[in-house]
C-alpha cells in the first residue's frame, strides 16, 4: 500500500507546477499594486461599469448556452437509452466527433459560415430568404459556445442514462405513471448528477472563454474573459489582470454551490 | 368463479424465434395460478404480455372480459412485482409504496395509513423511513411486493419474485406470500422454474415448455397424473419408461404385466410409463412382479433413495425402509400409481424429453 502511494507522484508535480502555484501567484498579484504593496483596487475594480458588464454580460452569455446545451443533449440522452447496445457508441462517437477538430479550427469555421458574405448567407441570399446578420453579436458567440461545449454535456448525461435500469422505468409504468410522470419522477432525479457535472463542465468553460468571443464577436464585444486577457497582455497590468480573475472565480464558485444543491447525493459535482 | 383473466391464442416472435405459439390460458378470480418450466420457457415473455410490457403478435388479452391487448401498462388494473425488485433508488422505502398512490392523486391521509398498513402486511412495520439501498435482498422484495399491493390490484404478477434469495428465506416467503394472497383476496398470477415452489404455493400450476402449456391442473393433479414425459420429468423424481397397453387396465412394463387403472388407450397401445420412486414398494425376492439387485442406497434423511436393477431398467425407489446394496428384492406397483401416458406423437417434442 505504502509504496503505491509513490504511483501519485507523477499527478501531484503536476497539479503543484500547472495549478497550485499559478493559483498562488494570481493571489499574490490579485492583492498587491505595481509597487508590491497590498491593496484591494484590483479586486473593486470589478465595479467599474465596463468590468461588470463585461462580467454581467459573459455569466449571461454562459447562461444562456448552457441552456440551449442541456435542451439538445438531454432528448439526446433519452433517445440513446433506448437505443440498442450495439448503434449507441456510434451514435454518441457522431455526436462528439467535433471534439477531434481543434477548437480554434472550429471557431474560425462559424466565422466564415456566418460571415457577411459567407456561406451561410449566400445560400441564403441565393434562394432568396434574405440575409442572416448576426456575426460580431452575441448570438453568434452563444452559438459558437453551444457549437465547442455541447459535447461537454452530452457525455455526462449519456453516461448516466445509459445506466439506468430499465426494470425502474417499467416499474413506474407498472404503477400507473403516465410518460410525462416517468420522465419527471424517475428519469430526471436519477439522471441529475449528469446534468450537474454537464452544466459545470459547459457553463465553466463558456463563462471563461475569450477566445470565442473574440473570434465570433469582431473584438468588439468583450466578456470578463477578454478583459482579463487583455489586462495580462496588451496593458501588461497583471494585478489588474489577476484580481479580476480571482473575482470571477468566486463567482463561478457560487454558481456552482447553488447547483450542488440541486444534488442532493452529491455524485455528479465535480468540484 | 368467473376468468378474471384470459389469454387467447397469443403467439409472440422475437427475431424469428418463436417464444410463445398459439397459448390460451385462463385465469379463474381469486386463484394462486404459478407458471412453471425451464429457463427460457417463455414465462416472463408470457407474464410481461399480461402486464403490458410486450405486444403479442398475434391473439388477445382479456382483464374481466375487456380487451386490454393494447392497453399501456399504466393503464391496467394490475401490478407487477419484477425479478430484481426495481425499486426507486432515489426514494425512501415510504415515497416507494407511495409511487402509485400519489400518481392516482390520493390524499396524504390516506398514503400515510396505506403506507403503514402495507408495510405491516410484508412485516416490516418502522421502515417508512429507511433508504432502500441499505435494505437486505429479502427485505427489498417485501417492499417491491408492498409498493405494488397497496395499489389494490386485481391481479398481481410475480417473477420469480424469490428466486434470489437464500434457501431459508425463500420457504418463509413461500408461506408469507400464500398469507398475503389469502388476506388480499386477489388473483396472483406467479412465474418460477421451481417445481417445488410451484407446488407447495399454488390452486393452479401451468406447466410451461417452449411456448406450450403441457400442463395445467391442481399441484396434486399435475404432480399424480402428468400427461406427457415432459411434465413428469420436470416435477419430482420419476421412472419413465415404454410400455404397451395390452387392453383396458392391463399395462405390459419391461416384459411383465401390470394391473392399472387407465382405460381408453385402446388394445397393444405402445405408451409411456410413469411410475414415482414413493410408488414402488420393495418385497422379498418372488414376492412381487418383477425381481431385481439393489445397485444403490442413499440416505435422504426422511426416507432411502436406491437404485434397483430389475428388467434391464434401473428403477429409483424411494422407501423409509432400507434394503443393502447386492441385497435381491421383487418390485411391485399398486395400479393407481401407475401413470400411463401418450407417446409424443412430433419428433419435436421427442426432443424435449431427451433435453432434460
Ligand atoms: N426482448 C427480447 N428480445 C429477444 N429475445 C427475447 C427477449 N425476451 C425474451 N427473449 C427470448 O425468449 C425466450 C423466452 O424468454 P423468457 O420469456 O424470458 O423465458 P423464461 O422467463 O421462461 O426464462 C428466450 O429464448 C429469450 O432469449
Ligand atoms: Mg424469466
Amino acid at each position: 500500500m505504502f509504496k503505491r502511494k509513490w504511483l501519485t507522484a507523477p499527478y501531484l508535480a503536476f497539479i503543484l507546477c500547472g495549478t497550485v502555484i499559478p493559483l498562488i501567484a494570481i493571489l499574490y498579484y490579485g492583492f498587491t499594486d505595481q509597487e508590491g504593496s497590498f491593496t484591494l483596487e484590483n479586486i473593486t475594480a470589478i465595479a467599474d461599469e465596463e468590468h461588470a458588464k463585461a462580467l454581467g454580460l459573459a455569466l449571461l452569455l454562459a447562461l444562456i448556452c448552457t441552456v440551449v446545451c442541456l435542451i439538445l443533449a438531454y432528448p439526446v440522452g433519452l433517445i440513446l437509452r433506448k437505443h440498442a447496445s450495439g448503434k449507441k457508441g456510434f451514435v454518441v462517437f457522431i455526436l462528439i466527433l467535433p471534439m477531434w477538430m481543434n477548437f480554434l479550427l472550429r471557431t474560425y469555421a462559424w466565422k466564415a459560415l456566418l460571415a457577411g458574405n459567407g456561406v451561410l448567407n449566400n445560400t441564403l441570399g441565393g434562394l432568396g430568404i434574405g440575409k442572416l446578420n448576426i456575426i460580431n453579436t452575441p448570438a453568434a458567440i452563444v452559438l459558437g459556445m453551444v457549437y465547442d461545449f455541447l459535447p461537454f454535456m452530452i457525455l455526462p448525461i449519456y453516461n448516466v442514462m445509459v445506466k439506468i435500469d430499465n426494470n425502474l422505468i417499467e416499474a413506474a409504468y407498472d404503477l400507473g405513471a403516465s410518460k410525462g410522470k416517468v420522465l419527471t419522477k424517475v428519469l430526471l432525479p436519477l439522471s441529475m448528477p449528469g446534468i450537474i457535472s454537464g452544466i459545470t463542465m459547459v457553463f465553466v468553460p463558456a463563462v471563461t472563454t475569450f477566445v470565442i468571443s473574440q473570434i465570433l464577436g469582431g473584438g468588439k464585444i468583450y466578456l470578463i474573459g477578454n478583459i482579463i486577457e487583455q489586462e495580462f497582455t496588451l496593458n501588461g497590468n497583471r494585478q489588474l489582470g489577476s484580481g479580476l480573475s480571482l473575482v470571477m472565480m468566486v463567482f463561478i464558485l457560487i454558481s456552482m454551490a447553488l447547483l450542488n444543491k440541486f444534488d442532493k447525493n452529491g455524485e455528479g459535482s465535480i468540484i | 368463479m368467473s376468468n378474471i383473466l384470459e389469454l387467447e391464442h397469443i403467439s409472440k416472435k422475437f427475431d424469428d424465434d418463436l417464444v410463445l405459439d398459439d397459448l390460451c390460458l385462463e385465469v379463474k378470480e381469486n386463484t394462486f395460478m404459478t407458471l412453471l418450466g425451464p429457463s427460457g420457457c417463455g414465462k416472463t415473455t408470457t407474464l410481461r404480455i399480461i402486464g403490458g410490457f410486450t405486444t403479442p403478435d398475434e391473439g388477445r388479452v382479456l382483464f374481466e372480459g375487456r380487451d386490454i391487448t393494447n392497453l399501456p401498462p399504466n393503464k391496467r388494473h394490475l401490478n407487477t412485482v419484477f425479478q430484481k425488485y426495481a425499486l426507486f433508488p432515489h426514494m425512501s422505502v415510504g415515497e416507494n409504496i407511495a409511487f402509485g398512490l400519489k400518481i392516482s392523486g390520493k390524499s396524504d391521509q390516506y398514503i400515510r395509513d396505506k403506507i403503514r398498513y402495507a408495510l405491516k402486511l410484508v412485516n416490516m412495520d418502522g421502515y417508512e423511513n429507511r433508504d432502500v439501498n441499505m435494505l437486505s435482498g429479502g427485505q427489498q422484495q417485501r417492499i417491491a411486493i408492498a409498493r405494488a399491493i397497496v395499489n389494490e390490484p386485481k391481479v398481481l404478477l410475480l417473477d420469480e419474485p424469490i428466486g434470489a434469495l437464500d434457501l431459508k428465506l425463500r420457504q418463509d416467503m413461500q408461506y408469507e406470500l400464500i398469507r398475503l394472497k389469502n388476506e388480499l383476496g386477489i388473483t396472483f398470477i406467479y412465474v418460477t422454474h421451481d417445481q417445488e415452489e410451484a407446488l407447495t404455493m399454488s390452486d393452479t400450476v401451468v406447466v410451461m415448455n417452449q411456448g406450450y402449456i403441457q400442463q395445467m391442473g391442481s399441484p396434486e393433479s399435475i404432480y399424480n397424473e402428468p400427461e406427457n414425459a415432459f411434465v413428469a420429468t420436470f416435477i419430482g423424481d420419476s421412472n419413465i419408461m415404454g410400455g404397451v397397453m395390452l387392453r383396458d387396465k392391463l399395462v405390459r412394463i419391461l416384459g411383465v404385466d401390470f394391473p392399472c387403472v387407465d382405460t381408453g388407450f385402446g388394445t397393444n397401445k405402445p405408451v409411456d410409463v410413469v411410475i414415482r420412486p414413493e410408488d414402488v414398494v420393495l418385497a422379498e425376492p418372488g414376492k412381487g412382479r418383477m425381481d431385481g439387485v439393489v445397485s444403490h442406497l442413499i440416505f435422504k434423511g426422511v426416507h432411502y433413495e436406491m437404485e434397483v436393477q430389475a428388467g434391464g431398467f434401473e428403477w429409483l425407489v424411494q422407501s423409509t425402509s432400507m434394503f443393502p446394496v447386492g441385497q435381491e428384492v421383487s418390485l411391485n406397483v399398486d395400479p393407481f400409481n401407475i401413470q400411463i401416458m401418450n407417446k409424443p406423437e412430433s419428433e419435436d417434442e421427442e426432443a424435449v424429453v431427451i433435453d432434460v
